[in-house]
């Protein structure tokens, strides 16, 4: 294999991140109102997890999403999650946990630019009636826990893993996870407890974007220094640069050592985007104002 | 009557033993809820959590969602209070086999208001896929088991321990959706749940001798509550009905009671025996039952105004009750 086409992947996982930074700019200009910034700076995380550092399969489930057909429950024994778009279950394969699920946005963008999802799927996006849920929930594409009440992902995330390890599974859990969680206890007794019964078949990709529904993390409640708070609790911590596939693509290679793997990555909530810049403080959803404003965007995106 | 001790330390190991799907999780209070036994007996199986009640709830969904049984002991204040959100999004929503098992009751601690467990009924039975029961006796302790283990949902137990009567014959186990009819008539019907069954009990043997023809029933499933059998008894009743727990008034048997009886349409008079919308403190279980009203003789006074009639019955005149002393073996610590 010669050089170019091992690294033929790095541009593949650069380019899906800008169809789905694109993607999820067109939703929120059509919408007026999206989570953008969280697509600038989650897009390479998603899209390296998707085609490099996850063991999946192609996805397993309808390319339009089906229409909510009710909670779970005795009365409804055939509620399907949406983990079929994340390719099919089995022991050797890895599975995926969205934690903070105000990001499914960007997850059913990134099923789109895979071809895990067809487009139509993503305009049923808050539609009544449709699985492709504002905020994900379980039946919701790409998702497979309910983890919208942020610090729980982690925790369920950690008794699946408990579970496939007890089961022999090959396959290991990711959890996608967001800065602002690491401000919930939960969290922390979550990584106590895989740092305790040694769930080293997790990887947590963390999207330290530095921002948070308030404005900005450090200013809303500190939590750095995140890697050093982790190590003490227990976990192996990689620091890198979240929009360096490469970098975000080499921990999940690592061979297991006991310690839940977490992978801190920083990155710029306005990447791709400078525009969205002039919004800060606050860039956790994005509305645009003024109709100068939204022709800006509608540039930006016709420029990409 | 025959009393037991450590009735779940010893039935869950034996329970449990051809069962590997079946896992305990602990969140330091192990002895206290009667799984040391199991943790010595099968330790791969054990899992202790620590004083995280919350990532404990939300793990045991992960550890349902893959086929295991998981059984979370705690007291029962520490599971609902500590961790509702994560029962609700981690375990009841997905309708998860996660099995709750709340001990410490309402009066059953003098560990005071932080221990005691008033309004878990309340809370618990208003979430959906949530199905609620409540031990009243050795044998539901013993049958409880069963009963949990093939519902296909999530399940909250309120659970004893310690010395335990056995008030049922040990060959009527507990069975979902069925109450026990302890005895007849149709002056009144008392509806008891949990310990107050034996309190009602002791009540109504004397009450009986002096002519009063009382249905008693007693209640473990809580939800659901599908029982039809109550509302045509009460709807015979001569005097109305009486139901009595070890509980807030709000939202437990009572109120489950009262809504019944209104969708039904029953004008009769309801008299709830329970705790009165108050915080409890800590004290012995005996001083908290005369207290705040929810013992034998609460009960004869609340009958003796509702048919206007005095039968001057002290404690004297019932029969005595097996409480576990506060320092026992049978219990690790006074808690």
């Amino acid at each position: 294999m010669t050089s170019r086409q091992r690294d033929e992947w790095v541009s593949q996982v650069y380019q899906a991140a800008g169809g789905i930074r694109r993607r999820v700019l067109e939703h929120t200009i059509l919408n007026n109102g999206g989570y953008l910034s969280q697509a600038c700076s989650a897009a390479e995380i998603i899209a390296t997890l998707y085609l490099k550092a996850m063991n999946i399969g192609p996805a397993a489930a309808e390319p339009v999403p089906p229409l909510f057909s009710g909670v779970p429950g005795p009365g409804n024994p055939d509620y399907a999650s949406g983990a079929g778009y994340n390719g099919p279950q089995g022991p050797e394969w890895d599975r995926l946990v969205l934690s903070p699920s105000q990001y499914a946005l960007v997850l059913y963008a990134a099923l789109v630019e895979l071809g895990r999802m067809a487009p139509e799927g993503l305009a049923q996006f808050n539609r009544d009636g449709s699985t492709v849920e504002m905020i994900g929930a379980e039946h919701s594409p790409g998702m497979e826990l309910m983890t919208g009440s942020l610090g729980q992902g982690i925790s369920q995330a950690a008794g699946l893993a408990m579970a496939r390890k007890r089961h022999g599974d090959q396959g290991r859990v990711f959890v996608f996870m967001s800065d602002g969680e690491f401000q919930s206890g939960q969290v922390w007794e979550a990584i106590q407890a895989m740092a305790f019964y040694q769930l080293d078949n997790t990887i947590i990709y963390v999207d330290v974007n530095g921002q948070q529904c308030d404005g900005v993390v450090s200013q809303v409640m500190n939590i750095e220094p995140l890697d050093k708070r982790l190590k003490a609790f227990g976990a192996r911590v990689i620091r890198i640069d979240g929009h360096d596939v490469k970098a975000l693509a080499r921990p999940a290679s690592l061979k297991p050592d006991g310690r839940p793997l977490v992978v801190l990555a920083d990155t710029d909530p306005c990447r791709g985007m400078e525009l969205l810049a002039a919004r800060r403080p606050k860039l956790h959803y994005t509305r645009f104002e003024r109709e100068a404003e939204r022709e800006a965007f509608r540039s930006l995106l016709d420029s990409l | 009557m025959e009393v037991l001790s450590k009735v779940h330390y010893h039935n869950l190991v034996k329970w449990a033993q051809d069962k590997p799907d079946v896992l305990v999780l602990s969140a330091d209070l192990s002895g206290s809820t009667e799984i040391d036994l199991f943790r010595d007996t099968y330790p791969e199986r054990f899992l202790s959590m620590g004083i995280a009640e919350q990532n404990m709830l939300s793990f045991a969904g992960g550890l349902a969602r893959e086929g295991y049984c998981p059984m979370v002991h705690t007291f029962a204040v520490f599971i609902y209070r500590r961790a509702y959100d994560q029962i609700a999004v981690s375990v009841a929503y997905p309708h998860l086999p996660v099995k709750m098992f709340g001990f410490l009751p309402g009066i059953m601690t003098p560990g005071g208001a932080t221990h005691q467990a008033i309004e878990d009924i309340s809370i618990m039975r208003s979430l959906p896929n949530m199905t609620v029961l409540e031990c009243g006796d050795a044998t539901e302790v013993e049958s409880v088991l069963d009963v949990v283990y093939k519902v296909p949902g999530p399940v909250y137990v309120r659970m004893l321990r310690g010395e335990i009567p056995r008030l049922f014959d040990s060959f009527e186990p507990m069975t979902l959706g069925k109450v026990r009819t302890l005895s007849q008539g149709d002056d009144l019907v008392v509806l008891s749940s949990g310990i107050c069954t034996e309190e009602a009990m002791r009540a109504l043997r004397v009450l009986r001798k002096q002519g009063l023809a009382v249905k008693h029933i007693h209640v473990s499933t809580l939800k659901p509550f599908d029982h039809p059998e109550i509302i045509e008894s009460i709807a015979q009743a001569r005097w109305g009905v009486i139901s009595m727990e070890n509980h807030s008034i709000i939202g437990g048997l009572g109120t489950i009671v009262a809504e019944q009886m209104a969708g039904a349409g029953l004008g009769k008079k309801l008299v709830r025996i329970g705790i009165k919308d108050t915080f409890l403190h800590g004290a012995s279980r005996k001083y908290l039952a005369r207290e705040y009203g929810i013992d034998a003789l609460a009960l004869i006074e609340e009958i003796e105004n509702l048919v206007g009639e005095r039968f001057g019955l002290g404690e004297a005149d019932l029969d005595q009750i097996h409480i576990t002393p506060v320092h026992s073996s049978a219990k690790v610590e006074a808690l």
